[in-house]
C-alpha cells in the first residue's frame, strides 16, 4: 500500500484526473480497512500491545507504511523526517494542484511517527534513569572562566567528570519542540535564543541538581576556584525555634529548617532555586513521600512556629496562588483534577490527621506534602527565606536542606553562612538545623594507590591530595602513610573510602589509568544444562524446525483457557503490577508463545516447523514461597495435515540423541484437553511422565486462530 | 499449436519473410496465437528471426471479445425471441445478458417490435425472419486484423459502443533464421533414469539452462539470530576461562535483588513502576540467609554502615527484603554466588559469567521490552583495581572486534567506582555507550564474608542490543516474541 503511494508522490505535483482522485479514494479505503483487520487479528490472538506492527487506530497506519510515505528509513534522523515531511505536505497542496488525500496521508504519516518517537529512549540495561539539568552557555562560560568553548569540549568535560551532555538547545527551539515552530515564532522576542546545554547527572549527587552547584563543582574541578566551607551560624539574638507537635507522629514526624538571611535573587537565580526544590522532590524526597520542602518569606511570618497535625477540616488557609481560604477537606478536592499535585495528595490523603506548619499569629505557612500557604510566597524581592523540610525519613531530610542551602547560600550577603534554626521535639530533644557536618575520614594512601594501579612514585601524597581537592573532597597528608579527607556537606554521596577512591580516579581521568589483565587463572567451564540445550537446539534445527523466541510472561488466559487448562490446576507465578494484561503470570508452558508466533507467521509457505528450548516458571510446593524455573522443548508441527507422524520422528530423535534407549521411554495414550480426544499421549521416561505429544485440539487451534491442524509435543528436559 | 508452427515454418520456406498478421489472415487464427507460435519457435534457437514493429492498431475490449465470440447483444437478445409468440419483456430483461443494450439495439433496427398492450405485461415480438449481425462480423475481422473491409463510420459505432478500442499492437516482421528447419526437435529439460537406463540420452538434445535463476531453497531449520549471538559470547567467556553461573531462576526475593546489593529499600528501581512484583508466591522466607547472621550483617550495614561505611541510614526492614519479584538483573545470581564463594573454607579466585533473561515493567515499544538478556562477567581476586577491570573489558570487546572504547565515570548503587563503557561507531560517526561496569561496593561483599582484601570486579550488557546492530533489526519486537517475523529468522 505504502510503496505504490510514494512512488506517487515522488512523482512530484503533476495534476492528475479522475480516474487518479478515484484510485486514491481506494487506496485510502483500503488501507483502512487492512488497519482494521489487523486490529482485529491482533485482538482476536490475544495480540501483544505490538505498537508499531499494529496500525494506529487514528491514523490506520503501520509504523512502516508511515515510514515508506514520508520515505525516511532511520527515525532517528529527526531533520529528514521534518524536511520530507515539510516538502510533501506542500507539493501535495490543493492550491498547488496537489490532492487533500495525498496531504492526509502525509500527514497522517507523520502523526504516526511522532507517535513512536515519543516511546522511544535509550537502552535500558543497567543505567537509572539520571536527572537533568539545564545550564545557559553564557553561565557555564562566565563560571568556567573562558570566553567561549566547543561544544565537543564541553561534551569532553562532562564526560571526564561522569555528567553526559545530553541535547544543546535554546529556549526557543525546547518551546518549538514542545509545541510547534508556530507557537515558538509566535513568542517572537520573548524567548531567547541563546545556548543551553541540557547535562544529565548521576543520580546520587544532590549537589549537581542546579546550576549553581554544577557550575561550582566543574569550577573546583578545572582549579579555577576552591570549595567553599559552609557554616551554620546562631544569630546572637537567639535561634528561630520550630516546635513540633506530638500529633505529628501519626503522619510525618520530622520537620528541619534553616534560614537564608539577606539574599538577594536575580530572576534567573530565582527560578533555579523552585527547580531544585521540584528536583529534590522527584529524587531524593521520592515524589515528597520521604521529604517535602517548603519555603517562606520570613519578613511576613512571626516566629516560633509550630508543627502539628490536625483533622483536615480543623485547617483552613489561603493556599498559594489561590484568592481564596480553603479547608484541607477542599483542597485534597480542588487538587484532585491538578496534573501536578494530585500525584502527592495519597500520602496523607486517608490520615486522620493531616500535618500543617503554623507561625506565632496562627498563619499557616504550609501543609506539608502538599501546598504551601499563600500568604508567605516568596518572590523576586524576598530577602530572608526560611525553609521547612517535613519527612518520614530524618536523615533525608537533614541531606535535602543540606543541599538546598548550600547551593543557594552563595546569594546571601555573607556568602556560605546559613542561619540554624532550632527544631524542639515532644520528648524535650532540641536539634539545630542545618547540620552542616564536615565529617574527617582518614584513609590508608596505599589503599588509593592499589585502587588506581600507580606506585608510590607515579602518584605523590601531595598529588592525592591535589587531586581530591579538586573533587570538592579537601584532604590533607596526616602521616606518609595516610591522608585524612574532609567531607563536606555538600557530598553526602561519599559512604565508604571507596566513594573517595572513585573520585581520585575521576580526578585522574579514568581513560589516564593503564590497562592491565587481572592475573586470575580459571578454567572454563558451562551449565551442564545449558551445553545440553545448545546439543538440543542443533539437532532439533537440523531436523528442519526453526526456533523462536517468546516472552516468558504471558496472561492467564495464554496458559489455561487457551489450551483448554483450568486455572487453578497451574501452578502458576502471578505478578502484581503488570502494565498490561500481556503480563499476568510467567508462562508454564512454551505452547502459547509458539502458537501465537505460528499465528502471526500463518502467511509464510506451510508446513510451519518450529521449536522453542526455554524455561517456564512453576511455583514451588513447599512452603518457601519461592518458584523454580524448569527447562522445556516444545515444537509445533502446521499444515495441511496434523504432522503427527513428522512430531513424534523429532521425540524419537530427540531420545536417540540424549542416549536413550528404545526400551526405557514409551507413549501412553492419555486425555488432556489441549489435545484432540485419542490423539494424545504421555511420554514416559523409565516409566514417569517426562511430557505430551499429540495432535492439537481443534477448539485449541480455534483459541489461537488457527485454521490448520497441527501437532505438538512438550518436553520437559530436566 | 505443434501444427500451428509447422505450417508457420512451412510459410515462411515458401515466402522467405512475412509479418505476423499475413500470417494470422493466412492460418486463420487469433494475432496472439501467432504471436505465441512464434515466441515457442523462437525458444528453440535461431530457426526464424522476428522484429518487432509497433503500430497503432484497433483491437478488442473486453466486451468486444464476447461479442467477437458470442454475438452482439441485439442478436443474442433477437434469438432468444421465439418467432411468432414472442415472449414477455420483463423475462427477456431478466434472462438475456446485457438485454438492455440488445433490446434498445435489436429495437432501432427493426428486428423486433414491443407490443405494450399485450396481456400479462409488455410482450417483443420478432420483426423479420432472420439477422446478419454485422457487429459481429466486423469484431472477427478486427480481431483478425483485417480492417481494410471496415467502414469509417462502423468503426466509428464499434468505439462509441465500446467494443474497440485504439491499442498498440506489436507486429512481427518474420524471416528465416540461420538455423531455419522444418521440423522442430523437442529438447529435453531433465536427465532421467530412463534415459541412462536406455542409453537415449546420446541422441537427445537438451536445453540450455537458465543459470540466472535462483535454486530452490533447502528445506532446512534454523537458530534464533539473538541466541546465535548468545553462543558467540557464551564462546568468548569460556575461551577467557569463565564458569557460567546457574542462572535459571527468574523469581528472586527483593533480599538478593536488591539488598544483598547494597542496594537501599527507597532506591527508585524498587518502585512498582520499574520492577514486576508477585502476588503468587508474594513473599520468600530468608531462613538459610537469618541462620548464618548474613541477613543482620545485611541489616547492619543498610541502617547503621560498618565496614568502613556509614552506610544509608534508614529503617531497613527484613519484611521489604522478604518480596518476591522477576529479577531485573542476573547481578541477583552474582550476588548468590559470590555468597557461597564467602562460604569456602579457603577462598579462590574465580571468573564467572552470565547471559539470562532479566525483566523490567517497561511499556512496550521499538527499543524497550519488559524482559530482555543481559550479559554479565566478573573476576573475584585478591588486590583488583579499576586497571584490571578496564584490561579485561578491553580484551572482552576485542574478542568481538570493538577497537575503540573509552571509560565515563557513572553511578550504580552497588559498584563503586563505576564506569560505563563507551565503544566508537563508525557508522554513527559518535561515541555510543555500551555496558556498564564496576568494582562492587564492600558494603555488599564483607557482610558476606569475603576477605577484606579480595575485590569483584564486573560488566554487563544487554544481548539484544549488539545483536539488533548486527543484523540490521530496528524494532526489538521483530526479534522477541509472538510478532517475530520467521522469514527474517530463515534469513539471518
Amino acid at each position: 500500500v505504502g510503496r505504490s503511494i510514494i512512488e506517487i508522490i515522488l512523482l512530484g505535483s503533476r495534476v492528475v484526473g479522475r480516474a487518479f482522485a478515484a484510485a486514491l479514494r481506494e487506496e485510502y479505503a483500503a488501507s483502512q480497512q487492512a488497519a482494521k483487520n489487523r486490529q482485529q487479528s491482533s485482538s482476536s490472538s490475544g495480540g501483544d500491545s505490538d505498537q508499531s506492527g499494529t496500525a494506529s487506530a487514528i491514523s490506520g497506519l503501520s509504523l512502516k507504511e508511515a515510514m515508506q510515505i514520508l520515505h525516511v528509513e532511520n527515525l532517528e534522523d529527526k531533520s529528514r523526517i521534518q524536511h520530507q515531511y515539510d516538502h510533501l505536505f506542500g507539493v501535495n497542496d490543493r492550491k498547488k494542484g496537489g490532492s487533500f488525500y495525498l496531504q492526509a496521508k502525509v500527514f497522517r504519516a507523520k502523526e504516526r511517527i511522532d507517535q513512536e518517537i515519543g516511546q522511544q529512549t535509550v537502552d535500558p540495561t543497567y543505567s537509572q534513569r539520571m536527572p537533568v539539568v539545564q545550564i545557559e552557555k553564557a553561565a557555564l562560560c562566565q563560571c568556567l572562566n573562558r570566553k567561549d568553548f566547543t561544544d565537543e569540549e564541553v561534551d569532553e568535560l562532562c564526560f571526564e567528570f561522569g555528567l553526559e551532555l545530553d541535547e544543546v538547545t535554546s529556549e526557543r527551539e525546547m518551546l518549538a519542540k514542545e509545541q510547534g515552530d508556530a507557537k515558538a515564532a509566535q513568542m517572537g522576542d520573548q524567548l531567547s535564543d541563546a545556548v543551553i546545554y541540557k547535562i544529565e547527572v548521576p543520580a546520587n549527587r544532590y549537589d549537581l541538581l542546579c546550576v549553581e552547584g554544577l557550575s561550582r563543582a566543574l569550577m573546583v574541578f578545572q582549579s579555577l576556584a576552591q570549595p567553599p566551607l559552609y557554616k551554620a551560624v546562631q544569630p546572637a539574638a537567639g535561634m528561630q525555634q520550630m516546635r513540633v507537635a506530638p500529633s505529628t507522629a501519626q503522619i510525618r514526624p520530622y520537620v528541619v529548617c534553616a534560614m537564608l538571611r539577606n539574599l538577594s535573587f536575580t530572576p534567573a537565580s530565582y527560578k533555579s532555586f523552585i527547580d531544585l526544590q521540584d528536583k529534590l522532590h522527584q529524587t531524593i524526597c521520592r515524589q515528597r513521600s520521604l521529604v517535602a520542602i517548603g519555603t517562606h518569606d520570613f519578613d511576613t511570618l512571626t516566629g516560633p512556629f509550630l508543627y502539628e497535625a490536625l483533622p483536615p477540616s480543623d485547617i483552613v488557609f489561603k493556599p498559594l496562588n489561590q484568592t481564596k481560604e480553603f479547608s484541607a477537606v477542599e483542597l485534597m478536592q480542588l487538587y484532585s483534577g491538578e496534573s501536578h499535585l494530585k500525584a502527592y495528595l495519597p500520602i496523607i490523603r486517608d490520615s486522620p490527621v493531616y500535618p500543617v506548619i503554623k507561625d506565632a499569629n496562627g498563619v499557616v505557612l504550609s501543609m506539608p506534602p502538599i501546598i504551601n500557604g499563600d500568604h508567605s510566597k516568596i518572590t523576586l524581592n524576598t530577602k530572608n527565606v526560611f525553609i521547612e523540610a517535613t519527612a518520614t525519613d530524618a536523615h533525608k531530610a537533614s541531606v535535602v536542606l543540606d543541599t538546598l542551602v548550600c547551593a543557594f547560600s552563595q546569594y546571601c550577603s555573607e556568602q556560605f553562612t546559613v542561619e540554624a534554626v532550632q527544631v524542639n521535639y515532644p520528648d524535650g530533644r532540641a536539634s539545630i538545623y542545618p547540620s552542616l557536618a564536615y565529617r574527617q575520614v582518614d584513609i590508608q594512601v596505599d589503599y588509593l594507590r592499589k585502587g588506581v594501579g600507580r606506585s608510590d612514585s607515579q602518584l605523590t601524597i601531595d598529588e592525592i591530595c591535589n587531586r581530591l581537592t579538586r573533587m570538592c573532597l579537601v584532604a590533607k597528608a596526616t602521616s606518609d602513610a595516610t591522608v585524612s579527607v574532609t567531607v563536606p556537606p555538600t557530598r553526602h554521596d561519599v559512604l565508604h573510602p571507596c566513594d573517595v577512591l572513585e573520585d581520585l580516579a575521576i580526578a585522574i581521568g579514568y581513560n589516564n589509568l593503564e590497562m592491565s589483565l587481572p592475573p586470575t587463572l580459571c578454567t572454563g567451564k558451562q551449565q551442564p544444562l545449558n551445553s545440553l540445550t545448545d546439543k538440543l537446539r542443533l539437532e532439533v534445527a537440523f531436523a528442519g524446525f526453526t526456533e523462536c523466541l517468546t516472552f516468558a510472561l504471558c496472561s492467564e488466559k495464554d496458559i489455561s483457557e487457551r489450551l483448554r487448562l483450568p486455572l487453578d490446576s497451574l501452578p502458576a507465578v502471578r505478578i502484581a503490577n503488570p502494565k498490561t494484561l500481556e503480563f499476568q503470570v510467567a508462562r508454564t508452558s512454551l505452547l502459547p508463545g509458539i502458537l501465537k508466533t505460528v499465528h502471526s507467521n500463518r502467511s509464510l509457505p506451510l508446513p510451519l516447523k518450529l521449536f522453542e528450548i526455554q524455561d517456564v516458571v512453576y511455583k514451588s510446593t513447599d512452603s518457601s514461597g519461592s518458584a523454580v524455573n524448569s527447562r522445556q522443548l516444545a515444537a509445533v508441527y502446521y499444515g495441511k495435515s496434523s504432522g503427527f507422524e513428522l512430531i513424534h520422528g523429532l521425540m524419537d530423535r530427540i531420545m536417540q540423541v540424549l542416549g536413550v534407549p528404545v526400551d526405557q521411554y514409551k507413549l501412553s495414550a492419555t486425555e488432556v484437553a489441549t489435545y484432540f480426544t485419542g490423539r494424545c499421549a504421555n511420554v514416559l521416561y523409565k516409566g514417569s511422565p517426562v511430557g505430551t505429544i499429540g495432535v492439537l485440539h481443534p477448539e485449541t487451534l480455534a483459541q489461537f486462530d488457527l485454521t490448520l491442524p497441527a501437532s505438538a509435543f512438550v518436553f520437559d528436559v530436566e | 499449436m505443434e501444427d500451428l508452427r509447422s505450417n508457420i515454418l512451412a510459410y515462411i520456406h515458401k515466402h522467405e519473410t512475412c509479418s505476423s498478421t499475413e500470417l494470422c489472415k493466412e492460418m486463420n487464427v487469433e494475432h496472439q496465437k501467432i504471436v505465441g507460435a512464434l515466441n515457442s519457435i523462437l525458444a528453440f534457437g535461431e530457426i526464424i528471426s522476428a522484429q518487432p514493429e509497433v503500430t497503432s492498431r484497433l483491437e478488442l475490449t473486453d466486451e468486444g471479445r464476447q461479442v467477437a465470440d458470442h454475438g452482439s447483444h441485439e442478436a443474442v437478445l433477437f434469438a432468444s425471441v421465439p418467432a411468432g409468440d414472442g415472449a414477455p419483456q420483463s423475462e427477456l430483461m431478466k434472462s438475456v445478458p446485457n438485454a438492455k443494450i440488445g433490446f434498445s439495439k435489436a429495437l432501432a433496427n427493426r428486428w423486433i417490435r414491443l407490443d405494450k398492450s399485450a396481456p400479462g405485461g409488455p410482450r417483443v415480438y420478432r420483426q423479420v425472419e432472420s439477422v446478419s449481425d454485422r457487429i459481429r462480423h466486423c469484431l472477427q475481422m478486427v480481431a483478425a486484423l483485417s480492417l481494410d473491409s471496415l467502414t469509417a463510420e462502423e468503426r466509428a459505432e464499434l468505439k462509441k459502443r465500446k467494443l474497440v478500442q485504439e491499442g498498440r499492437v506489436t507486429v512481427y516482421r518474420v524471416a528465416k533464421g540461420p538455423a531455419f528447419t522444418l521440423t522442430l526437435a523437442k529438447e529435453e529439460t531433465e536427465l532421467t533414469a530412463e534415459m541412462l537406463a536406455t542409453g537415449v540420452w546420446q541422441t537427445l538434445t537438451f536445453k540450455a539452462y537458465n543459470f540466472k535463476a535462483l535454486g530452490q531453497q533447502p528445506d532446512c531449520g534454523h537458530l534464533h539470530p539473538l541466541l546465535k549471538v548468545r553462543a558467540e559470547f557464551r564462546q568468548i567467556f569460556l575461551e577467557m576461562g569463565f564458569q557460567e553461573m546457574p542462572t535459571n531462576r527468574y523469581v528472586e526475593s527483593s533480599f538478593w535483588n536488591f539488598d544483598a546489593l547494597f542496594q537501599p529499600q527507597q532506591h527508585p528501581a524498587r518502585d512498582a513502576h520499574d520492577t514486576f512484583f508477585l502476588t503468587e508466591p508474594a513473599a520468600c522466607r530468608l531462613d538459610a540467609e537469618q541462620a548464618d547472621g548474613y541477613l543482620a550483617r545485611v541489616k547492619a550495614v543498610h541502617s547503621n554502615g560498618g565496614y568502613g561505611s556509614i552506610g544509608y541510614n534508614y529503617d531497613w526492614k527484613e519484611s521489604e527484603a522478604q518480596k518476591n519479584i522477576l529479577r531485573t538483573h542476573t547481578t541477583a545470581v552474582s550476588a548468590r554466588m559470590l555468597y557461597q564463594l564467602a562460604q569456602q573454607p579457603q577462598f579462590q579466585p574465580t571468573k564467572y559469567f552470565s547471559i539470562d533473561r532479566v525483566f523490567r515493567n517497561e511499556s512496550l515499544d521499538a527499543t524497550h521490552l519488559a524482559e530482555f538478556h543481559q550479559i554479565e562477567g566478573l573476576v573475584a581476586d585478591y588486590n583488583l583495581n579499576l586497571c584490571h577491570l578496564m584490561g579485561i573489558i578491553r580484551e572482552f570487546f576485542h574478542k568481538l572486534g570493538i577497537r575503540r572504547l573509552r571509560f565515563k565515570p557513572a553511578y550504580n548503587p552497588y559498584t563503586e567506582p563505576s564506569m560505563e563503557i563507551f565503544s566508537y561507531h563508525e557508522g554513527l560517526g559518535k561515541w555510543v555507550e555500551i555496558g556498564n561496569s564496576g568494582v562492587f561496593r564492600p558494603e555488599m561483599l564483607l557482610p558476606m564474608g569475603l576477605p577484606e582484601s579480595v575485590s569483584v570486579i564486573a560488566w554487563g550488557l544487554s544481548l539484544e542490543r549488539p545483536t539488533m546492530i548486527k543484523y540490521g533489526i530496528n524494532n526489538i519486537r521483530d526479534l522477541i516474541g509472538p510478532k517475530v517475523d520467521l522469514k527474517m529468522i530463515c534469513d539471518s
